[in-house]
C-alpha cells in the first residue's frame, strides 16, 4: 500500500471530472422540482443522453455535435414523461420509473454497433490566468469546456430563479399550482418546459461520462449516477448552491475510492466502490432531518377542474 | 372541443380493461418498432406471446413460464402493498440479491449437510435476508423522514457490490480451480430447490408465489390491515384521523415486500440459477415494478400480469435465437407496456368530454 502516490492537487483535478455528470444531472433535476415535478427518469435520460452523444459524436467526428444531441435526446426522452404527467395525469412516480426502465431498452438497443469504440476526444481549455496560479492551477485549469460550462449552469440557475421573472413564476407553478393558475400563468406549459430543460442537462451529463469521463460506451455505464442526483438535490434543500457541494462531496469520494484502489489498500474493490452509495444514503439521512424545504407543490397532479 | 373531466369515482371497468388495452397498443407500436429494425411484425409479436405456448418446442419453453413467473409475482405481490400505500419500495433487486446471498449461506456454511431441516433453514434465512435490507430504508424513513425510493435504491447498488465480492471472496467454490462463484447448489441435494413435478418447471416459489397471492387477496379485502394500507394510500389525512399508524404501515409494507423478494431470491439461486455469480440477477426485482402496476396492484390481477411478462422474457429470447432480435428490444418493449398503462389509465379517472367552444 503506498498511499503516496495520490496527490492532492491531481485528486482535486479528478473531482471535478467526476462530479461534473452530476453537477448537471442534479441542476436540471432542481429546476424540475422547483417547477413541483418529481421526475424520477433521471437516471434513464442520462443514459438515453450518454449514447445519443456518443452515436453523433462518432459519426460526426465532433465532440461539440455530440453534447448537442446529447441534450436533444434527454429532452426528447423527457417529453415523453411531459406527455404523461402533465397531459395523461399519470402518477409522477411511476412514470418516472417507467421512463428509466425505458431508457435503459432504448439506450443499449441504439448502442448495439457502438461497444469497443473510442470516441473524439474533448479539447482542453487553458485559460491562462487560472493555469498560472500556484497550488490550484492545477485544479481549476486545463479541463474541458464542459466543465466550466456546468459550473457557469449552476450561477445561471442560482441567478434565473432568485433574480428574474421567469424563475418568480417557476417557484409560484411550484409552490402552489392552484394560485398560479389563478394569476394566469400557464402551469402546464411552465412544467413541460422545465421538465424538458431537466431532461436536455441530464442527457449533457450522461453524455460527459460517455465522451469525457469514461471515454467509451457500455450497457449501463451510468450506474446509479441519474440517482445520485436525486439525491443531491435533496442534499441540496432544493438550492441551486449547494447542489456544487454535493456534487463535489460525491465527486470526492468517488475519486479517493479510486485512487485507494489504485494504491493497493488491503479492502477488497468491491466494498471500496459501495462507498459513494453509502455516503449518499448518510447524507440523505442527515439532510431529511431538516424537513419542510420541499416546493410545496411537489409531486401533485394539476388538473385546471379540481 | 375535448376537455376531460375528473370522474367522481374512477371508472370500474376503464380500470380493468386499462392492462388489456395497454398490452394490445404495445403490440401495435411495438410491431412498428420492430419493423423499422426490418424483422417481420407480425412473426415477431407471434414468436413472443405464442411460440412459448403453443409453437413447435412449446412442450421446451413452458416450464419455463412458471420459473420465471414465480419470483416475479412474489416480489410484485410485496411490492403492491407498499405502492397502495404511497410506499415505494424500488429496491426489491437488491434485497432479492440479499436474500439469495443469505439462503446460499446457510447452504454453504453447512455443506455437505444431509438433512430435511437445511432447506427451511435456507427459506427462513432468505425471506430475513431480504426482510432486514427492506428494514434499512424502512427504519430511516421512520426515524429521520429519509426518502425511502432514493434509500431502497442506493442499496441495490450496494448489494450488487457485496454479490461480487461474495462471488470472488468468502463464497467461492474451494474446488472451483480458482473461477469466481459458489458451489452449483443444484448438485447439493439437501439444499436444491427441484422442480416438483417433472416437467412442469414448478418449483417451491411458485408454490410460495401462489400462496402469497392468495394471502395477499385475503389481506387486502377481509383484514383490518389491508384496508388501513389503501385508507393511507387514497386518504392520508382520512388515515390519520382514523387512527392509522403511518410508520408502522411503512415498516409492514417495507418488510412484508423485502422478505418476499429475498424469498424469491432464495428460491431462484437454490433452484434455476444455482450459484453465487457476479450476473446472478437479471432485474427481475425491477421488471416486477411493471408487473404490480400491470396487475393493478391487485393479486390476482398480478398473477396474470406475472405470467404474461414471464412470456415476454421467453418469447423475447426465443426471437432473440432465431430471429436475431437485440435483447435490448424486449427491455424497451416492457418499458412502454408500463407508459401505455400509465397513459390509458387517464380514462379510468378523467371522462372525455365534447364541449363547443365558447365565448366568455
Amino acid at each position: 500500500m503506498d498511499l503516496s502516490s495520490i496527490k492532492p492537487a491531481l485528486l482535486l483535478a479528478s473531482l471535478m471530472i467526476a462530479a461534473t455528470p452530476v453537477i448537471y444531472a442534479a441542476i436540471g433535476e432542481l429546476v424540475v422540482e422547483r417547477a413541483g415535478v418529481l421526475n424520477l427518469g433521471v437516471e434513464g435520460m442520462m443514459i438515453t443522453g450518454a449514447i445519443c452523444g456518443f452515436i453523433a459524436a462518432v459519426n460526426t467526428d465532433s465532440p461539440m455535435l455530440g453534447f448537442m444531441a446529447a441534450a436533444v435526446g434527454g429532452a426528447l426522452l423527457s417529453l415523453l414523461f411531459a406527455l404523461l404527467t402533465q397531459y395523461a395525469l399519470a402518477n409522477q412516480v411511476a412514470s418516472g420509473l417507467a421512463l428509466t426502465l425505458f431508457g435503459l431498452g432504448v439506450s443499449s438497443l441504439l448502442g448495439q454497433g457502438y461497444v469497443g469504440i473510442k470516441p473524439p476526444s474533448t479539447p482542453k481549455l487553458d485559460i491562462p490566468v487560472l493555469s498560472d496560479l500556484p497550488g490550484i492551477g492545477t485544479v481549476l485549469s486545463a479541463h474541458d469546456i464542459m466543465i466550466y460550462l456546468g459550473l457557469l449552469l449552476v450561477a445561471a440557475v442560482w441567478a434565473v430563479l432568485k433574480y428574474t421573472r421567469i424563475g418568480l413564476i417557476l417557484r409560484a407553478v411550484g409552490e402552489n399550482h392552484d394560485a398560479a393558475h389563478a394569476l394566469g400563468y400557464k402551469v402546464v406549459r411552465v412544467r413541460v418546459l422545465a421538465i424538458m430543460f431537466g431532461g436536455a442537462c441530464a442527457g449533457l451529463g450522461g453524455a460527459y461520462i460517455s465522451l469525457v469521463r469514461v471515454p467509451q460506451w457500455t450497457e449501463g455505464m451510468t450506474a446509479g449516477v441519474g440517482w445520485i442526483a436525486l439525491a443531491l438535490v435533496v442534499f441540496a434543500s432544493w438550492r441551486a448552491g449547494r447542489v456544487l457541494l454535493g456534487a463535489w462531496l460525491f465527486g470526492g469520494v468517488t475519486v479517493l475510492q479510486l485512487n485507494l484502489q489504485a494504491a493497493g489498500v488491503a479492502i477488497p474493490v468491491e466494498y471500496l466502490s459501495m462507498s459513494p452509495y453509502l455516503i449518499t444514503i448518510v447524507v440523505l439521512v442527515i439532510m431529511s432531518s431538516d424537513k419542510n424545504k420541499a416546493p410545496a407543490s411537489l409531486g401533485k397532479i394539476f388538473h385546471a377542474s379540481s | 372541443m375535448l376537455r376531460l373531466e375528473k370522474r367522481a369515482q374512477p371508472s370500474k371497468q376503464w380500470a380493468a380493461l386499462a392492462p388489456v388495452l395497454a398490452v394490445l397498443i404495445t403490440m401495435v407500436v411495438g410491431g412498428g418498432l420492430f419493423a423499422l429494425l426490418g424483422k417481420n411484425p407480425f412473426e415477431v409479436i407471434r414468436t413472443i406471446f405464442w411460440d412459448p405456448l403453443f409453437g413447435e418446442f412449446a412442450f421446451y419453453y413452458r416450464p419455463q413460464l412458471l420459473i420465471k413467473a414465480g419470483p416475479l409475482i412474489l416480489i410484485a405481490i410485496g411490492l403492491s402493498l407498499g405502492f397502495r400505500a404511497g410506499i415505494w419500495n424500488i429496491g426489491a433487486e437488491g434485497q432479492y440479491i440479499i436474500g439469495a446471498l443469505c439462503g446460499a449461506g446457510v447452504a454453504l456454511t453447512f455443506y455437505p449437510l444431509d438433512a430435511w431441516f437445511l432447506f427451511p433453514m435456507m427459506i427462513l434465512a432468505g425471506a430475513l435476508g431480504g426482510w432486514a435490507w427492506a428494514m434499512i430504508p424502512a427504519l430511516l424513513k421512520v426515524r429521520f423522514g429519509t426518502n425511502e425510493i432514493l434509500v431502497s435504491l442506493m442499496l441495490v447498488y450496494v448489494a450488487e457490490k457485496l454479490l461480487a465480492a461474495m462471488a470472488l471472496g468468502p463464497m467461492r467454490n474451494p474446488e472451483g480451480h480458482g473461477f469466481p462463484g459458489s458451489r452449483n447448489l443444484q448438485q447439493y441435494e439437501s439444499a436444491h430447490n427441484a422442480e416438483l413435478f417433472t416437467g412442469s418447471g414448478l418449483h417451491w416459489g411458485g408454490i410460495t408465489a401462489l400462496l402469497a397471492v392468495i394471502c395477499a387477496y385475503i389481506l387486502l379485502n377481509r383484514h383490518i390491515l389491508g384496508f388501513n394500507i389503501r385508507l393511507l394510500g387514497q386518504a392520508p389525512r382520512a388515515a390519520r384521523f382514523a387512527g392509522v399508524n403511518p410508520n408502522r404501515l411503512t415498516v409492514f409494507c417495507l418488510g412484508i415486500s423485502g422478505a418476499l423478494a429475498g424469498l424469491a431470491g432464495m428460491y431462484e439461486i437454490s433452484g434455476p440459477s444455482g450459484q453465487v455469480s457476479i450476473d446472478f440477477n437479471v432485474g427481475y426485482g425491477f421488471t416486477a415494478i411493471i408487473v404490480a402496476f400491470l396487475g393493478r396492484l391487485h393479486p390476482v390481477g398480478i398473477l396474470l400480469a406475472g405470467l404474461l411478462m414471464a412470456l415476454t422474457y421467453i418469447g423475447g429470447e426465443i426471437a432473440q435465437s432465431n430471429m436475431n432480435l437485440p435483447a435490448a428490444a424486449i427491455q424497451m418493449f416492457q418499458g412502454m407496456m408500463l407508459f401505455f398503462l400509465l397513459a390509458v389509465d387517464l380514462m379510468a379517472n378523467y371522462r372525455l368530454r365534447l364541449t363547443r367552444a365558447e365565448v366568455s
